[in-house]
């Protein structure tokens, strides 16, 4: 999860965080990291961009990218494969 | 009792690796490229708004210019948000980053950059830091036109428009940038608002 969470700082130009700054469990939008709608789709961007994977169904964003857990959970989940 | 006059009540030039605050050098860097004075200048700063780092160069390059401009002289209280505009103009439009975004277009098109391929956007920013509600326009020119800032912003002042205004150029390319920003307000005595004063500081 710490690479993940470096590409996550390096696509959305995050330079005032560290990986050890977000938590695995951390809220990324609202509350937590407080990401807003350009980062969803820089997140999406992110998971075509380095593990292949499109995300076809909009309605799957919220769960899939609650926190860095659920999304490495996600991409180990879908790896390789066309979602 | 004095006739109210366009009086410029505080100035902020950035180019050459400089910067100055109402004349004075504020801030001299050691930047081999733009890239790295503006995140420079932002440590000097030290303003506490992370959202700066997902700004491309021109935003960037306006928001610290307008951080330095209102910083210790403008007085927000005294003005309704609504009334206080910001008059923007440069020559390069928002090309340094539409080519930045063509770049991504054959692979991955970035939506961050997509958001910033227009020149106004940098009002835009400033604007949601200060919370500036007032008009807005963003000119381009082959070069500053003073003449036309003075013009315009006056004529701004003048109808009730607004009632104070940051207004100047913000121009980057690749590694040649220019900002000059001007707040004008309505005062008694002090710098008056002319072209002349505006290419003065411009070209420190």
């Amino acid at each position: 999860m710490y690479d993940l969470k470096t590409q996550l700082i390096e696509q959305l130009n995050l330079q005032d965080k560290k990986p050890e700054d977000i938590g695995d469990d951390e809220a990324l939008f609202k509350e937590g990291l407080g990401l807003d709608s350009i980062d969803a789709l820089e997140l999406i961007v992110l998971l075509q961009q380095n593990y292949k994977i499109k995300l076809a169904n909009a309605e799957d964003g919220p769960k899939v990218f609650r926190s860095v857990r659920t999304m490495a959970e996600y991409i180990t989940e879908h790896q390789g494969k066309t979602v | 009792m004095n006739k109210s006059q366009h009086i410029i009540t505080a100035s902020c030039v950035i180019g050459n690796d400089k910067v100055y605050k109402n004349g004075e050098l504020l801030f001299e860097g050691n930047s081999a490229n733009v890239s790295d004075l503006l995140p420079g200048l932002y440590d000097f700063l030290a303003p506490d708004y992370p959202k700066f780092y997902k700004m491309d160069n021109v935003s960037k390059l306006g928001w610290l210019a307008t951080e330095i401009l209102l910083k210790g002289s403008f007085e927000k209280t005294a003005y309704a948000l609504e009334d206080v505009g910001v008059v923007f103009s440069n020559s390069n439009s928002s090309l340094d980053t539409d080519l930045r975004y063509f770049q991504t277009v054959s692979g991955y098109p970035s939506p961050s950059l997509f958001v910033y391929t227009l020149p106004n956007i940098v009002i835009g920013e400033v604007c949601i830091r200060h919370k500036f509600q007032g008009e807005n326009a963003f000119f381009i020119f082959e070069k500053f036109q003073a003449d036309f800032i003075r013009q315009y912003t006056g004529g701004l002042l003048d109808t009730g428009v607004v009632k104070a205004c940051i207004c100047g150029w913000v121009e980057i390319l690749a590694n040649e940038y220019k900002a000059a920003v001007f707040l004008v307000e309505q005062k008694n005595t002090g710098l008056e608002f002319t072209a002349a004063n505006m290419y003065r500081l411009f070209n420190l």
